[in-house]
């Protein structure tokens, strides 16, 4: 029976594992993603997972665990945030080029030096290359139904490419929401059974898994993995569709809010979004004809789509909660920028650095955002290209 | 040998012809010196056929035939673990014959 519970973001993603009951979960603790591995294991003490839990020596081994269950022909998943993410860094790019459907909750938070245990996105912004579909949660519902759809797309057989699904740490991750559960029963018969394609437990074939390719196929199987998460598109449409006609809840690449007829626009992921709907509803009362497009899936980049969202607007912000120090611009704004660059009509455009280190992004913020975005429109100049947000000068 | 295309490939680097290690003639990387076998001196402990990387001692029965030069890659492992007073393997110089090198 679907249920409304209050539950903070790592409860939601637990609560979605139990339901999901993968065949293994390898995770290590940290800090803002701890609960849910502790939240695992006790369900596991409790006996109400089947799964098998293991809690290896580092992050490192928790994803090497996840690639050798997952060869193994099991669902698999973990759980990490920052030097976390950081540690797999090696093994992430070997659970993609392996093509193994691993789904990793990452709740996002700032990489040192120095250290820092608040949320910002350097995290999983450093591992955008690494051939894992990214997909980011406004709240904890978002979290809990993202998590969800994640088996899915990752399982799905054109497409067999690990997923993660970013939540805010603090923000989201230790704030209680009361959130929809869904029933464990229709989760599991919308997750699905799950067929592994070449497990190595089949011992009635004899195949080969990781074996060293030199320069006479490496470059073919990288073209091969890269072709897995571009035919993701269709399938992460489908399922969110899918999603929403069971569940009531509909999900694409990213969300509009008060997009169409606005002039401005302002873009930004995660739990930033929500300030940013109010302080978008108080700007259109004051009569400012401004939206907000939030991106969902950061990986693979639906470029064409949110060109198309963004190509009458006469200005627009791209705000990302990570630097790329060096870059021009921070990895969001490179992304739109660069998707814009084919249409001879565009916005104007610029870059907030914003909420390193779990710095507050408030109404207020959005609204010096805004003011910039009018005074651009209006003079048709940009004084600052890459600007930083709620930041002491 | 024709080599597939990208669409080709099995999916995640799965290698179906698993085993084909011993289409890779390692032996073609040897460079100026190869183990040369003296049976007299021989005395059977498989030290050789143990430490070698690349299973190039060959070996018919229980005995130590000789080597495979097929693979042998020349790194003198053999030699160096061979534990008779008279070596039953020794390194000697090999004049490199490109012509004969691979297939």
């Amino acid at each position: 029976m679907k249920t409304l519970k209050p539950l903070n973001g790592n409860q939601t993603i637990a609560e979605a594992a139990r339901q999901i009951d993968p065949d293994v979960v390898a995770a290590y603790p940290i800090t803002p993603s701890t609960a849910i591995v502790e939240t695992i294991a006790q369900f596991k003490a409790d006996g109400l997972i089947k799964g098998e839990f293991v809690c290896p020596e580092s992050e490192h081994s928790a994803m090497s665990v996840c690639i050798g269950a997952a060869a193994a022909g099991g669902r698999v998943m973990t759980a990490t945030s920052a030097q976390g993410l950081a540690l797999m860094w090696e093994m992430l790019y070997i659970a993609a080029g392996l093509r193994l459907p691993i789904v990793a909750a990452i709740v996002n938070r700032a990489l040192s030096a120095p250290i820092n245990i608040h949320g910002d996105h350097s995290d999983t912004m450093g591992a955008r290359d690494s051939g894992w579909i990214q997909i980011y949660s406004e709240n904890c519902q978002e979290a809990y139904d993202n998590f969800i759809q994640a088996f899915r797309i990752a399982e799905h057989p054109d497409v067999r490419t690990p997923v993660l699904v970013g939540l805010d740490g603090f923000v989201i991750s230790h704030s209680t929401e009361i959130i929809q559960v869904e029933d464990d029963e229709e989760v599991q018969r919308f997750v699905g059974e799950y067929l592994p394609v070449y497990p190595l437990l089949d011992t009635s074939r004899r195949f080969t898994v990781g074996s060293i390719d030199f320069t006479d196929y490496y470059f073919e199987h990288k073209r091969s993995q890269i072709e897995g998460i571009e035919n993701s598109p269709r399938v992460i449409e489908q399922v969110g569709q899918e999603f929403g006609q069971k569940f009531g809840r509909y999900y694409s690449f990213f969300e509009p809010y008060r997009l169409d007829d606005a002039e401005l626009a302002i873009v930004v992921m995660s739990s930033a979004a929500g300030t940013c709907k109010d302080a978008i509803d108080e700007l259109r009362e004051e009569g400012l004809k401004i939206g907000l497009l939030k991106p969902r899936v950061f990986r693979p980049f639906p470029h064409e789509k949110i060109a198309e969202a963004l190509k009458d607007k006469l200005a627009v912000a791209v705000l990302d909660r990570a630097s790329s120090p060096g870059a021009f611009g921070a990895p969001l704004f490179t992304e739109i920028r660069s998707a814009l660059y084919d249409y001879e009509r565009r916005p104007k455009i610029i870059n907030y650095i914003y909420g390193l280190g779990g710095r507050d992004i408030k109404i207020e913020h959005f609204k010096e955002v805004a003011q910039n975005l009018v005074r651009i429109a209006t003079t048709g100049k940009i004084e600052s290209y890459v600007g930083y947000l709620n930041l002491r000068e | 040998m024709r080599k597939e295309t990208w669409r080709e490939l099995t999916i995640g680097t799965i290698n179906l012809n698993a085993g084909n290690s011993v289409d890779n003639l390692t032996g073609t990387w040897r460079s100026g010196r190869k183990p040369e076998f003296r049976p007299e001196n021989c005395i059977h402990c498989f030290f050789c056929w143990l430490y070698c990387p690349h299973l190039a001692i060959r070996v018919e029965g229980e005995k130590v035939v000789g080597i495979n030069y097929d693979y042998c890659t020349g790194c003198g492992l053999c030699a160096e673990e061979c534990p008779t007073k008279e070596k039953a393997i020794v390194m000697v110089p090999e004049e490199i014959k490109l012509a004969e090198r691979g297939k």
